[in-house]
């Protein structure tokens, strides 16, 4: 009974005990999910147009972050490196055209999974040639993201909010919009609808599968550096940043793997769900530190009962 | 029992088909030696039955074939008084030769409107002139009008075949290779989609290469004709010759010379005769 009670009823009792503090929760839960929701988008992204499950992403944004700092380390102005470092990942989307996507065209899907294996290890010796492996500090206040904290007093609680976490948010949802825009009003955005339908139809219309291959590999490189700066704010620049690309996983597999829109819920979903488990139910019950496995396990439950995630493109057959 | 002379004294062909060779995988021989021209303006028909090599001929000529892993390893195509047989779809499109793939393939979740627009990826004229194009395609195939907004997917195989035709019209083509046009379409609405290629032919000056196992209506629409059969030409000629040839109309139009037989003995005919064995 006493069990029955800490799971069912006790929880909730504290949410609305103290609103103030599940505000906080909410919100720190919410930022974190933005997080998700991008690296996820970096992924179906290059899933919908070329098939590809891209492992890379993840070593995408440590790259992205480290070659930040570093121009920054030498000297350049961050406003400047900023465009520098954009201009980094569209050599590097250029090159992984070249050398790895385009000698590979009709291979089968596993080929390329292994090649972004590929990409990444690559990426991680490269890194570390250039950067060296030690941890480095994200260039925060030069890029003139605030760092002060507004405090609020709700329901004569207290609540604070990160102004960092909010610009984060505020940059995510205009990078988010501005993609969704993009995708379904301009010509390129069509075209990588279109590549994501059918191929064969997309190539008989003349579209360049290089072209576009570019594109995505850009826009991933694009929310990599994103992601890179926000969670290098957080926790600092350092190829440990690489797990939270696994982070993205359970977010592609509850949103689906071809839906922006799952994606962005999904990411959101998880963020907030995760947070909730943790401190309400995770540290009371199970010693806490649910956080690394608690998505993994809702995503499974979600596939039991939807194998194309929840927001999985449907399928039109025809009968 | 082979013409040679060329369809028209005057007309210069828009695109010949020189003796090509298709291999795909580095082993299957898929073409033997296809040769065939279309002449500026004309419509041209490529008949045969299932696997004679009709597409393959046709996405040799696009240069779809790279995708699947074929390869023309004889021969030339020359579109417009140049070879093309090592440019990209994409560089071919440009200069106005594009494909309408067999079984439509729309982009299913685009809208109707969407797919058409996709079809003008390769145009740089400005968005006012591809505007204008839209409605010109809508002028065409009014139903798509009417569709425009809906998901590709679920509209019904006429309008698809529709939307395909109009979706390569997008990209101011000078010739479209039309694949199986009438393939999984109701007898009405296969007249309908010829009946608009034929106007598309005269109004726009849009020569067509079409491949049909639909030997009837194709011959009826079509000026020339090839007959294809395990990746060889066996016949060609102009349409109304062709219609009348005993051959065809023995084993691609169902009517022997003395009438409609059984089909045992059709069977029977066959066996005995077959332009390759």
């Amino acid at each position: 009974m006493e069990f029955l009670n800490s799971i069912f009823v006790k929880p909730f009792a504290d949410m609305v005990g103290a609103p103030d503090f599940l505000l906080q929760v909410l919100w720190e839960g919410l930022v974190a999910g933005v997080l998700y929701a991008l690296i996820a988008l970096g992924f179906v992204l290059i899933y919908k147009s070329s098939r590809i499950f891209n492992f890379a992403q993840g070593i995408m944004v440590v790259f992205a972050a480290l070659t930040l700092v570093g121009f920054h380390e030498k000297g350049v102005p961050a406003l400047l490196a900023v465009p520098l470092t954009l201009l980094v990942m569209f050599i590097l989307a250029v090159a992984i055209e070249r050398a790895v996507l385009r000698p590979l065209v009709n291979q089968p899907d596993l080929i390329l999974f292994m090649a972004t294996i590929g990409i990444t290890l690559f990426l991680i010796g490269f890194g570390e040639i250039i950067f060296g492996g030690e941890n480095k500090v994200m260039i925060t206040e030069q890029l003139y993201i605030p760092t002060g904290s507004f405090e609020f007093e709700p329901f004569g609680g207290f609540v604070s909010i990160e102004q960092k976490d909010l610009t984060a948010v505020i940059g995510a949802v205009l990078l988010v919009v501005g993609l969704l825009v993009f995708l379904n009003r301009s010509k390129m955005g069509r075209a990588i609808r279109a590549l994501g339908d059918d191929h064969q139809a997309a190539l008989s219309v003349g579209i360049s599968l290089s072209t576009i291959w570019v594109l995505v590999w850009f826009i991933a490189g694009v929310i990599a550096l994103a992601t890179g700066i926000v969670w290098g704010a957080r926790a600092g620049v350092s190829f440990a940043l690489e797990v939270i690309a696994f982070k993205a996983l359970p977010v592609l597999m509850l949103g689906g793997l071809e839906s922006v829109l799952g994606a962005i819920v999904g990411g959101l979903a998880i963020g907030v769900l995760e947070k909730l488990f943790e401190i309400y139910w995770g540290q009371p019950l199970l010693g806490g530190n649910t956080e690394t496995w608690f998505a993994f396990v809702l995503a499974l439950v979600v596939l039991l009962f939807r194998p194309q995630g929840l927001f999985g493109e449907k399928i039109i057959e025809r009968v | 029992m082979t013409t040679i002379a060329p369809l028209s004294e005057t007309a210069a062909p828009i695109l010949s088909v020189n003796n090509i060779e298709v291999i795909y995988d580095h082993v299957i021989l898929v073409l033997k030696g296809v040769s065939l021209t279309v002449p500026k303006g004309g419509i041209t028909a490529l008949l045969g039955a299932n696997g004679a090599g009709k597409t393959t001929t046709l996405k040799a000529i696009s240069n779809l074939l790279h995708a699947e892993r074929g390869e023309v390893t004889k021969g030339t195509i020359v579109f417009e008084d140049q070879e093309v047989q090592a440019l990209s779809p994409n560089q071919l499109v440009r200069r106005g030769c594009i494909q309408v793939m067999e079984g439509r393939h729309c982009f299913g979740h685009l809208s109707i409107e969407d797919n058409l627009l996709s079809g003008a990826f390769t145009r740089r004229d400005g968005a006012a002139a591809i505007r204008a194009d839209l409605d010109l395609v809508y002028q065409y195939f009014p139903r798509l009008k009417v569709r425009r907004a809906s998901q590709a997917g679920y509209t019904s195989g006429g309008e698809q075949q529709m939307t395909a035709i109009g979706r390569a019209l997008m990209s101011r083509p000078k010739m479209i290779l039309l694949d199986e046009p009438s393939m999984g379409l109701a007898p009405q609405l296969v007249e309908e989609i010829f009946e608009i290629v034929k106007k598309l032919n005269e109004e726009q000056g849009v020569s067509f290469l079409l491949a049909e196992q639909n030997t009837n209506v194709a011959l009826r629409y079509a000026k020339y004709g090839y007959i294809l059969e395990s990746g060889r030409i066996v016949l060609d000629g102009e349409a109304q010759a062709l219609r009348e040839n005993e051959d065809v109309k023995e084993f691609y139009l169902g009517v022997g010379g003395e009438g409609r037989k059984s089909f045992k003995d059709v069977k029977h005919y066959k066996r005995r005769k077959r332009w390759l064995a």
